[in-house]
C-alpha cells in the first residue's frame, strides 16, 4: 500500500467511525422513544394505547387543534405582513432594506425568553382586546417566526428582478397592487413555502411563550400530561418531531432543487450568515 | 421642499403597518424590560440589579455559562469532526444531501419533546437506562443525574451538534484542496498543513461557531423547563420562578433584571460572533 493508500484508508475509517458513533447518538433517543410509547408496562408485548390517546384524549386532542390553528395563523399573518412590506421596501423605499433586515433578525439576539417577560402588559391589551383565548398567541409567534420568514424570502426575492418585473407591469397599466400580488407573488412561491413551513415547524414546537402565558397548546400539554402518563407525553412528542422533521425535510427538497438549478446566480454567502443564523437561539427555545 | 419630502415620504407609508407591528410586538416589550430592570414600584431602583449577585442567582449564573459553555465546546468539536467527516465526501453525493436535511431538522428539535426522547431513553424507566443496568451494572434507573445540570449538558449536546454541521459545513468548504497540494508539494506533512494551513484558517469560523452555539444555549429555556421541574440551577429557570410567582426576592421587577442580564450575554457573545464571521468572509469565497 503507498502512502497515499494509507491516508486514503485512513481517512475512510475516520469518516465510517465519526458518523456512526454520531449516528447513534442522534438514533437511540429516536428509537427509544418508540419503543418507551408502545411499551406495555403491565403485561408482556406492545401497545398502542398511548399512541391512541393522540385522539381520544380531550386535553390532548384540543391542544393539538390549538396549536394546528395557532399555525395557520401565524403562517396568514406572518405572509400578509411581511411579503407586501417586503417587495415594497424592494420598490419604492430601499433605504429601509437595512434597518428592516436588523429588525426582522433581531429576534435572534433577543431570546423568546426576554420577549415574554416584556410582552406581559401588551398580552394585557391583546386580552382586553380578543378575549383570554390561545390565539392571541397569534401575534407574538409572528415576531418567533420573523427572522427564519425574513431570510425565506429574502432568498426568493433576491433570486429574480424585482424592479424590472415591476417596471414591465406598470408600463403595462397595472397597479401597485396588481404589481404585488399577480406578478411578484407567483414568483416567490416557493419562498412563500418554505417560510410557511419553517413557520408551521416553529409553531408546533414552541413551548416558551405558551407556558409562561398559561395557554394551553401542544408542548404547553405534552408537558403537563407527563405527571400522569408518560407514555402518552413521550408518544406526542414522537408524533410532534415526525410532523415537523416531514415538513423540514420537504423544505430542504424543495429549496434544494432550487438551489440546484440557480447555481450559477447565487452568491456564496460568508460562513454563518445564511445557514447559521437560521437556526440559531431556536434548537431548545 | 415641503411638498418634495412629502413626494420622498409618500412611499415609506408603506411599511407602516409591519413598523407598527414591530413596534408594539418587539421594540416595546424589549424597551420594556430594560426600563424595567432599572425600576421598582414605579420609581428608579438598583435593588433589581443588585439582586442579581443574591447568592442562589449567581450561582445559577455560573451554572449557564458552564451548560452554555460545555455543551458549545462539545457541540463545536464533535460537530466540526462530523462536518469534516461530510465534507471529504462528494460534495454533491447522497451522504451530504442527507446529513444538511437531517440536521436542519436535529437544529430545530428542541424543547419539551427532546427532553422527553431523552426522559424515555435514559429516565427512571427509560429504554436504555434500562437495558444498562440490567447487563452492566450501572444504577442509571435509581438515579436523578438526567434532571440536574450533567443532564443539561447531554440534552443539550442534541441540538447544539446538528448546529455546528451547519454552521461549520460552509467554513470546510472554504478549505481548498489546491492548498493541501500546495503544502504537499512544499514538503509539508499532514500534520504540518493541519498545524500551519488548515487550523489558523478555520479556527475564526470555530471561535464563531463557539459563540454562536454558547448564545444558543444560554437562551434555551423548553427543554431545561420540561427536564428540571424542581429548583432554578440556571438563569432561564429564574426567569420562570420569578414570572410565575410574582413576588421574588420581595421584588415584583425582578424579572426584568434577570432578562436584562441575559439580553446583555446574548449580546456581547452575539457581536463576538458577528466579528468573527466578518474575519472569516474575507478569506471565504
Amino acid at each position: 500500500m503507498t502512502p497515499r493508500q494509507a491516508a486514503r484508508a485512513r481517512l475512510t475509517t475516520f469518516r465510517v467511525v465519526v458518523l456512526v458513533l454520531v449516528g447513534l447518538f442522534f438514533l437511540v433517543p429516536l428509537l427509544s422513544m418508540l419503543d418507551f410509547s408502545t411499551r406495555n408496562f403491565t403485561g408482556t408485548g406492545r401497545t398502542g394505547a398511548a399512541w391512541a390517546l393522540l385522539v381520544t384524549d380531550p386535553l390532548l386532542r384540543g391542544s393539538i387543534i390549538t396549536s394546528l390553528v395557532l399555525a395557520v395563523l401565524t403562517v396568514v399573518l406572518m405572509l400578509v405582513l411581511l411579503v407586501p412590506t417586503m417587495i415594497w421596501v424592494r420598490l419604492r423605499v430601499p433605504w429601509v432594506a437595512r434597518p428592516l433586515e436588523f429588525f426582522c433578525l433581531l429576534p435572534l439576539t433577543v431570546p423568546p425568553l426576554v420577549l415574554v417577560v416584556g410582552l406581559k402588559n401588551v398580552v394585557l391589551w391583546l386580552n382586553f382586546l380578543f378575549g383570554d383565548t390561545p390565539y392571541v398567541l397569534t401575534f407574538l409567534y409572528v415576531v418567533l417566526v420573523l427572522p427564519y420568514a425574513y431570510r425565506a424570502l429574502d432568498a426568493g426575492l433576491s433570486a429574480i428582478d424585482v424592479p424590472t418585473l415591476a417596471e414591465a407591469a406598470r408600463s403595462l397599466g397595472a397597479g401597485w397592487a396588481t404589481v404585488i400580488t399577480r406578478v411578484v407573488v407567483p414568483n416567490i412561491r416557493t419562498a412563500l413555502l418554505s417560510a410557511s413551513f419553517i413557520s408551521i415547524a416553529l409553531v408546533l414546537g414552541e413551548f416558551t411563550f405558551a407556558s409562561l402565558l398559561n395557554y394551553n397548546t401542544l408542548q404547553v400539554v405534552i408537558n403537563l400530561q407527563s405527571k400522569a402518563n408518560a407514555q402518552e407525553s413521550v408518544a406526542a412528542s414522537l408524533a410532534s418531531i415526525l410532523f415537523a422533521a416531514v415538513l423540514l425535510i420537504i423544505l430542504s427538497v424543495v429549496s434544494g432543487g432550487r438551489r440546484g438549478r440557480a447555481v450559477a446566480s447565487a452568491a456564496p454567502l460568508p460562513t454563518g450568515t445564511a445557514p447559521a443564523a437560521a437556526p440559531a437561539g431556536t434548537a431548545g427555545s | 421642499m415641503a411638498r418634495r419630502s412629502g413626494v420622498r415620504l409618500r412611499p415609506a407609508l408603506g411599511v407602516l403597518p409591519f413598523g407598527v407591528y414591530l413596534l408594539i410586538f418587539l421594540i416595546v416589550p424589549t424597551v420594556t424590560v430594560l426600563i424595567g430592570a432599572f425600576a421598582e414600584n414605579g420609581r428608579p431602583s438598583a435593588a433589581n440589579l443588585a439582586a442579581l449577585a443574591d447568592g442562589s442567582v449567581a450561582t445559577a449564573l455560573l451554572n449557564s455559562v458552564a451548560v452554555s459553555a460545555v455543551t458549545a465546546l462539545i457541540g463545536g468539536v464533535v460537530g466540526a469532526l462530523a462536518a469534516y467527516a461530510v465534507v471529504t465526501g462528494r460534495p454533491d453525493g447522497v451522504l451530504r444531501r442527507l446529513v444538511t436535511s437531517v440536521c436542519g431538522v436535529l437544529a430545530q428539535f428542541g424543547g419539551v419533546t427532546l427532553a422527553f426522547a431523552f426522559i424515555a431513553t435514559l429516565g427512571i424507566s427509560g429504554v436504555v437506562s434500562t437495558w444498562l443496568d440490567a447487563h452492566l451494572g450501572t444504577s442509571l434507573t435509581s438515579s436523578v443525574w438526567l434532571f440536574g445540570l450533567k443532564g443539561l449538558v447531554l440534552v443539550y449536546s442534541y441540538f447544539q451538534i446538528p448546529l455546528m454541521v451547519i454552521v461549520f459545513l460552509p467554513a470546510l468548504d472554504g478549505i481548498r484542496p489546491q492548498w493541501r497540494e500546495a503544502a504537499a508539494n512544499l514538503g509539508a506533512t499532514g500534520w504540518q498543513y493541519w498545524r500551519y494551513v488548515g487550523l489558523p484558517l478555520l479556527a475564526p469560523a470555530f471561535l464563531g461557531a463557539l459563540l454562536l452555539l454558547f448564545a444558543n444555549a444560554f437562551a434555551a429555556y423548553a427543554t431545561a423547563a420540561a427536564l428540571v421541574s424542581q429548583g432554578s440551577p440556571i438563569i432561564p429557570l429564574w426567569i420562570r420562578t420569578a414570572l410565575t410567582s410574582e413576588v421574588v426576592l420581595g421584588r415584583q421587577n425582578f424579572a426584568y433584571a434577570l432578562a436584562l442580564e441575559m439580553i446583555v450575554v446574548v449580546a456581547a457573545v452575539m457581536i463576538g460572533y458577528t466579528l468573527l464571521v466578518r474575519r472569516t468572509a474575507r478569506w471565504i469565497r
